[in-house]
């Protein structure tokens, strides 16, 4: 108990006194995430709202396939990525393994489904709707979807926030393709795992604070959207 | 008569290309889970009346508006906008729905969105909208969410959506069911303001003492059929069919 608390009273020290290893580690940590989230969102969001929008054969398949993805296995993912690009995978050439290049690939895609998934129900109840009015007023499906998409932004902002978390969190994909090498790749949920095996619970759970206060941030900030949303949008 | 004429000229004045009224529907049916909605129906749209479409539940009312105004497609028969059959004229035609649906903007937003829609831009989109707001009595309601405006305000913002596209056709869908009073005679009000610029109103209306207020033309449908089309004064004076006669009596059901 007395080990425990002495670990706190350092992680505390640590975290108020800025301790450099600490910084890095927090602020490559959210320069891979962010980055991760960013990138997946250029994607998932006009994917997710093609699948609201357009009519194809298969659409049924699309839509549970992009839930199942939700769930994807964040080892199974980084052993993918991995395998793409180790030396003797198809990208190997790029020399992106181990790097925080890689990690952010991984990470994108562990979150694409996520905010895809997530975008398409919010964005076919909109456009369900919408979708007659829109008609007729001459609006095509495709021009559609940036209406869509903008009108339902508070909605999405919500989406890409759940994205952020699910990268912020994850630890399985990064550590296969960022292999946690010291002033590198080493992240926050890496560092974590590392030194909890290695006994030192300081550095641990100061992380472990500033990671659990990221998602409280998060969470505050969906509330702060929503109530946002219901000033500006009248629901 | 002679107000009727009035309208006309102001819409030659308004729309210099060549008109797309009249409208015909010929042989027009509507079949959905093995149901004949709507059969053969057969009649033609007239510039410059204001024609109502009337009927009991289940008549078919909301499904001809929605055909004409080429939300649906017909099972049978075709529509012809001045002799053009294919031609939907989506920009030169407008409707306003029974449960208006508001885009989550503003009212400001909403009129200027369907303005930039059909390329009205910058300065003059805004000028347009403002106008439009001022026109319906929503000016000082410019910056607030549509969702949280009252029933009659949100039928109101969508009358001037719709009418500041300058639309030739408006079909409007009950426009004032489940209004009170005040908020009936407030959309009357613009009805015939929309009218009186030129636009041809085809409405779809259960509301016998606004018919005989506002309507020039009836059009009676019965179980997806067309009874009627005549003018007013002789289908309130002498309807030719017993349906007809019964609706007015109040005898009818669906």
């Amino acid at each position: 108990m007395n080990d425990f608390s002495n670990a706190i009273a350092v992680a505390w020290e640590l975290v108020i006194g800025l301790d450099a290893d600490l910084v890095e580690i927090v602020v490559l940590s959210l320069e891979i995430s962010l980055s991760a989230v960013f990138i997946a969102t250029l994607v998932a969001l006009p994917l997710g709202a093609a699948v609201a929008v357009f009519r194809f054969p298969g659409r049924g398949a699309c839509i549970v396939l992009l839930n199942a993805l939700m769930g994807l296995p964040p080892v199974a993912v980084g052993l993918l990525i991995y395998l793409l690009l180790s030396r003797a995978g198809p990208l190997g050439e790029h020399g992106l393994l181990y790097t925080p290049a890689a990690m952010v690939i991984a990470q994108a895609v562990l979150v694409v489904p996520i905010i895809a998934a997530l975008a398409q129900q919010v964005l076919s109840e909109l456009y369900g709707e919408y979708e007659e009015q829109l008609r007729s007023l001459g609006v095509s499906s495709a021009r559609a979807i940036p209406t869509l998409l903008w009108d339902g932004r508070f909605s999405l902002l919500i989406a890409v926030l759940a994205g952020f978390g699910r990268a912020s969190a994850e630890v399985g994909a990064v550590i296969i393709v960022g292999g946690n090498i010291n002033h590198l790749t080493r992240v926050m949920t890496t560092t974590i795992a590392l030194e909890t095996s290695k006994g030192n619970l300081a550095m641990a759970l100061g992380l472990g604070l500033i990671l659990v206060l990221i998602v409280v941030l998060v969470n505050a900030l969906t509330v702060v959207v929503r109530s946002g949303a219901s000033r500006l949008q009248g629901r | 008569m002679n107000d009727h004429l009035d309208r006309i000229d102001v819409a030659q004045r308004i729309w210099p290309e060549p008109d797309i009224l009249p409208l015909e529907v010929v042989g027009l049916g509507f079949e959905a889970g093995g149901r004949h909605l709507l059969s053969g129906v057969r009649l033609r749209f007239e510039a410059g009346v204001r024609t109502f479409v009337i009927g009991p539940n289940g008549a078919g009312k909301s499904l001809l508006l929605r055909l004409c105004h080429g939300l649906l497609e017909p099972s049978a028969g075709t529509i012809v906008w001045n002799g053009n059959p294919g031609a939907q004229h989506r920009r030169r035609q407008g409707m306003v729905f029974q449960h208006p649906m508001l885009l989550r903007r503003t009212v400001l937003g909403n009129v200027t969105y369907a303005l930039k829609v059909h390329g009205i831009r910058g300065r003059a989109n805004r000028e347009r909208a403002f106008e439009m707001l001022h026109e319906t009595g929503l000016e000082a309601l410019a910056r607030s969410p549509a969702r949280v405006l009252s029933g009659g305000e949100q039928r109101r913002l969508a009358l001037a959506r719709a009418w500041s596209l300058e639309p030739r056709v408006l079909f409007l869908d009950e426009p004032t069911a489940s209004l009170d009073p005040a908020g009936t005679v407030a959309v009357e009000d613009i009805m015939l303001r929309i009218s009186e610029s030129g636009t041809k109103l085809v409405v779809a209306s259960h509301d016998l003492a606004q018919v005989r207020r506002l309507a020039d033309e009836v059009v009676f449908l019965h179980q997806g059929r067309l009874l009627e089309q005549s003018p007013k004064g002789r289908f309130f004076a002498a309807p030719v069919s017993a349906e007809g006669k019964a609706f007015i009596e109040g005898r009818l059901s669906w």
